[in-house]
């Protein structure tokens, strides 16, 4: 390596998706040279393909007025089944709508209201009052008392994040993309910087900082079958837990979303239920209101999932050479609502599926969907165990979501986490020099250089990386899954163990020169199968049920001996995380009944 | 049923110029609804671990897999292969800088675009956190909304004569976003001022009317009514004679 070679800035964001640019954005405004790290150009990043909105308590429509601030907060903490830190959780909650205001002012297209009478799809007639015309509209989402989640057709990440990097573009920003972080440089106290990978060419490169932050998003693709991008593999959080110092938050804590298609994985969204569509079984009824006479279909996402996977287990699923799944019923909210208000919907079916979703069903089961685990960090963002060191977004435990992540709540979460943590970057960075500490970036690119050339020469192993990863997938999808038990997950944690070991022992088939994705995948298995040890382990530990951790052998939540989060330390060599545990923070409203999800819920 | 399908695929590697571009070809048994998203990934874990393409979102709305699909550009994700022939030519998106074999830098193109269009919106107005939103109403959040759906993916650019002869042309993409922003109330420049950066030959009178983007793009934007939209904005900015 050439000392001249290694890149420095004042802040080094590593994701470019809303997270990383909201903060990316606070720290220039603020005067720091700001670096963007990236997989893929910014508006590629996963947030693109959020579909269905971004919740703040506006209180713009008529089944949303009356909203505020303290029953979006009630919503989430019930939401995270009590998991969540309240104070988080109340910080979001009251700058939700400055953030979606901000990104109208930034350019979003934010669908609005259009004042008269209409009729929702269950009989009632509503009226939108003419004062509030050409507010920003808000549609129903899971589990929410009133209608906050605000949107723009059903394309809401895609504008939020053109607006956001249109920002970023105007600021000047530098934006490094197809780089890679896969370590961080830190001395045990403080983080330096991150050694990155060029996937250009396979090159590596030092990059020196006052403060990173980690914003890469989650982890969904180590299910194999997820509704999440291909590049959500969560090496951001892996890098983190490399350090041996920093612990990963609820890592078991694994949101499956209930309209997967089958078999591609696609995720339709949850605006088609909050809408007013229906899910059917074999026999065309519409079951969810036997089991949630409520909420029905719109319950939140762990409760849905879990009903829609017990009514399959009684034989009412739908057979087809994939398995079985359910029906999502969005006929009767019509052409014109279809295709303006669910247009990717439309197309989403019309690609993958080959069907017009105006006339038929939907072929739908609960899929993989989002982390709300990550790198545990303080309210200000900064990660426990190293100084320097930020996270925001999904990449992190904030911890806002608890056990389960209410839909609309993680775009407003990229965007608000961005502002509160952005600005503590800001501060920080303010108040510090930037070190380049000579013998530990050498140190850390050494480690790294040899990594890569150990797989280059193709010397020792014989382990092939799409084999071992496969076993990975199927692991975490049939053990770690919606239902658990300690035998399937006590299965999962030695097959994971093995892996691990094995993964010591890769051989690359091709040569590894230049931008080679089989050595971008040997690089990446090793950290991924720790995630995916500390997942099963976090979860074979927690005895007891709470939002999407749901234990068949302990069907109840048990808030005497398991209010309380997960953390996994890595420890250096050490073949298994180690589990910490720390209290949840109760400072508004003490753990109650959730109002849906009456336990127990059987699978199978 | 279950067809054969033979692949002929652009290789190159830049790492190794010593060994030159070329087509190479590899077999695949069909499966039902079977992607390109599906074959690629199967051809590169099954066969050939060093074959390299761009997948992100896997689901049409990223624009990440553009590429020539028998010589047509589209999104690979979202083409099924029991819509093709059993003979299938894949090659990298012209105009744009290789990666390596079907892999291209749509990413640094795309983003110098938006720098030269300034493509974000000019207000002077600041943000009050306190304040309520500026009301807009449905219909032309919905215009914009469609100018926005644009996904970055090239394949408009990749298709273009004119784009293909000189390199600072801004497209049909490029159009569409100029678009974009004359439609949106909340930009504050006043039309010259888009037209002194557009008015040009890289600008609307490089497009030569083919309008081969019209309908390759995958998402469907009527990019020619956006092309017509800017060509009139700016006939009536001359008129007004700035
Ligand atoms: C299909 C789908 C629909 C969704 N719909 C909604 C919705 O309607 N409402 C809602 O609130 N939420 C929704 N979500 C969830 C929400 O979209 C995501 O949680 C959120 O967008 C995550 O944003 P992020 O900025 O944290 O990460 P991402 O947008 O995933 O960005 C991660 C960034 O990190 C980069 N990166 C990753 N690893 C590295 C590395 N090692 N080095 C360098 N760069 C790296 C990537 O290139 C990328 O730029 C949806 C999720 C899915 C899967
Ligand atoms: S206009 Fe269409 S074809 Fe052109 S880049 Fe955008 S999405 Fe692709
Ligand atoms: S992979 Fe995103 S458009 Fe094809």
């Amino acid at each position: 390596m050439k000392w001249s070679d290694a890149h420095l800035t004042d802040v080094l964001v590593i994701g470019a998706g809303l997270a990383g640019e909201r903060v990316a954005i606070e720290a220039a405004t603020q005067g720091h040279q700001v670096t963007i790290l990236s997989l893929v150009p910014p508006r590629r990043s996963h947030s693109t393909a959020a579909q269905g909105g971004m919740q703040a308590s506006l209180g713009n429509v008529a089944m949303g007025y009356g909203d505020n601030p303290d029953i979006h907060f009630a919503d989430t903490v019930k939401g995270s089944d009590w998991g969540c830190d309240q104070e988080v959780a109340r910080l979001f909650c009251n700058l939700a709508p400055v953030a979606v205001r901000q990104m109208a002012q930034w350019g979003v297209p934010w669908s609005r209201v259009v004042p008269g009478k209409r009729l929702l799809p269950e009989g009632v007639e509503v009226e939108e009052l003419q004062e509030k015309a050409g507010l920003i509209a808000q549609r129903q989402f899971g589990g929410t008392a009133k209608w906050r989640t605000c949107f723009a057709a059903d394309g809401t990440g895609h504008v939020l994040q053109y607006a956001m990097d249109s920002v970023v573009v105007k600021l000047g920003v530098t934006v490094h993309d197809r780089m890679e972080a896969i370590a961080l440089i830190h001395d045990g106290e403080h983080c330096y910087g991150a050694v990155a990978l060029s996937l250009r060419d396979g090159s590596l490169r030092p990059y020196l900082a006052k403060a990173v932050v980690i914003a890469t998003g989650g982890y969904g693709r180590i299910y194999g079958v997820s509704t999440n991008a291909v590049i959500n593999e969560g090496t951001g959080m892996s890098i983190c837990l490399d350090t041996g110092v920093v612990p990963l938050g609820n890592m078991e804590a694994v949101q499956f979303h209930p309209t997967g298609i089958v078999p591609a994985g696609i995720l339709v969204t949850e605006g088609c239920r909050g809408d007013g569509g229906y899910l059917l079984d074999k026999n065309l009824h519409r079951f969810m209101p036997d089991y949630e006479p409520v909420k029905k279909e719109v319950a939140s996402r762990d409760v849905v999932s879990r009903w829609m996977l017990h009514h399959m287990s009684k034989g009412l699923g739908v057979d087809s050479p994939y398995g079985p799944h359910l029906w999502l019923d969005i006929r009767h909210l019509g052409k014109e609502h279809i295709c303006v208000n669910l247009r990717e919907v439309h197309a989403i079916c019309a690609n993958f599926l080959g069907i017009d979703c105006v006339e038929e069903l939907i072929p739908v089961r609960p899929t993989q969907h989002y982390s709300m685990g990550g790198i545990r960090t303080d309210v200000n963002g900064a990660a426990y165990g190293l100084q320097g060191l930020f996270a925001a977004g999904e990449a992190a435990c904030w911890d806002l979501h608890g056990f389960n992540r209410l839909g609309g709540n993680s775009l407003a979460e990229t965007i608000v986490a961005g502002m509160v943590v952005g600005e503590q970057v800001a501060r920080y960075a303010g108040e510090r020099s930037l070190e380049f500490p000579f013998a530990l970036v050498a140190d850390a690119m050494a480690a790294q250089e040899d990594r890569v050339s150990k797989l280059r020469s193709r010397s020792g192993g014989s382990e092939d990386v799409y084999r071992l990863r496969k076993g990975m997938e199927d692991a975490l999808l049939n053990n770690v899954g919606i239902f658990r038990t300690g035998e399937a997950l006590e299965k999962a944690v030695s097959i994971l163990q093995e892996l691990y070991q094995r993964s010591a022992n890769i051989r690359l088939r091709s040569s590894g020169l230049g931008p080679n994705p089989e050595l971008y995948a040997a690089l990446r298995l090793p950290g991924t199968l720790k995630l995916a040890l500390c997942i099963a382990q976090g979860a074979l530990q927690r005895t007891e049920s709470r939002g999407s951790h749901y234990r068949e052998d302990y069907p109840h939540r048990d808030d005497e001996n398991w209010l309380k989060r997960t953390l996994a330390y890595w420890p250096p060599g050490a073949d298994m995380p180690r589990l910490e545990y720390e209290p949840v923070k109760i400072t508004e409203l003490p753990p109650g009944d959730r109002g849906y999800g009456g336990m127990p819920i059987k699978g199978d | 049923m279950s067809r054969f399908l033979n692949f002929s695929i652009f290789r190159y590697n830049p790492a190794t110029p010593e060994i030159p571009p070329r087509m190479q070809d590899f077999q695949l048994d069909e499966t039902p609804n079977m992607s390109l998203f599906i074959a690629l990934n199967r051809l590169r874990e099954e066969q050939d671990p060093s074959l390299m393409f761009d997948f992100v979102c896997r689901a049409a709305v990223c624009g990440s897999c553009a590429m020539l699909i028998n010589g047509r550009p589209g999104l690979a994700c979202k083409t099924l292969t029991q819509d093709l022939p059993d003979k299938i030519t894949l090659m990298p998106l012209p105009v744009f800088k290789l990666v390596g074999d079907l892999s291209v830098d749509t990413g640094v193109w795309f983003r110098g675009l938006n720098e030269n269009l300034e493509a974000w919106i000019h207000t002077d107005k600041p943000f009050d956190p306190q304040g309520l939103e500026d009301r807009m109403d449905n219909p032309t959040a919905h215009a914009i909304y469609d100018a926005e759906r644009c996904i970055e993916c090239g394949s408009c650019i990749a298709a273009c004569a004119t784009a293909n002869m000189r390199a600072d042309f801004i497209g049909a993409a490029g159009l569409n976003r100029v678009a974009r922003f004359l439609i949106d109330p909340r930009d504050e420049r006043q039309p010259y001022q888009v037209f002194e950066v557009v008015g040009t030959d890289e600008g609307v009178f490089g497009c030569i009317g083919l309008m081969a983007c019209d309908d390759i793009c995958p998402m469907e934007i009527p990019l020619q009514q956006q092309l017509a939209l800017v060509r009139r904005k700016m006939a009536l900015a001359s008129l007004k004679g700035k």
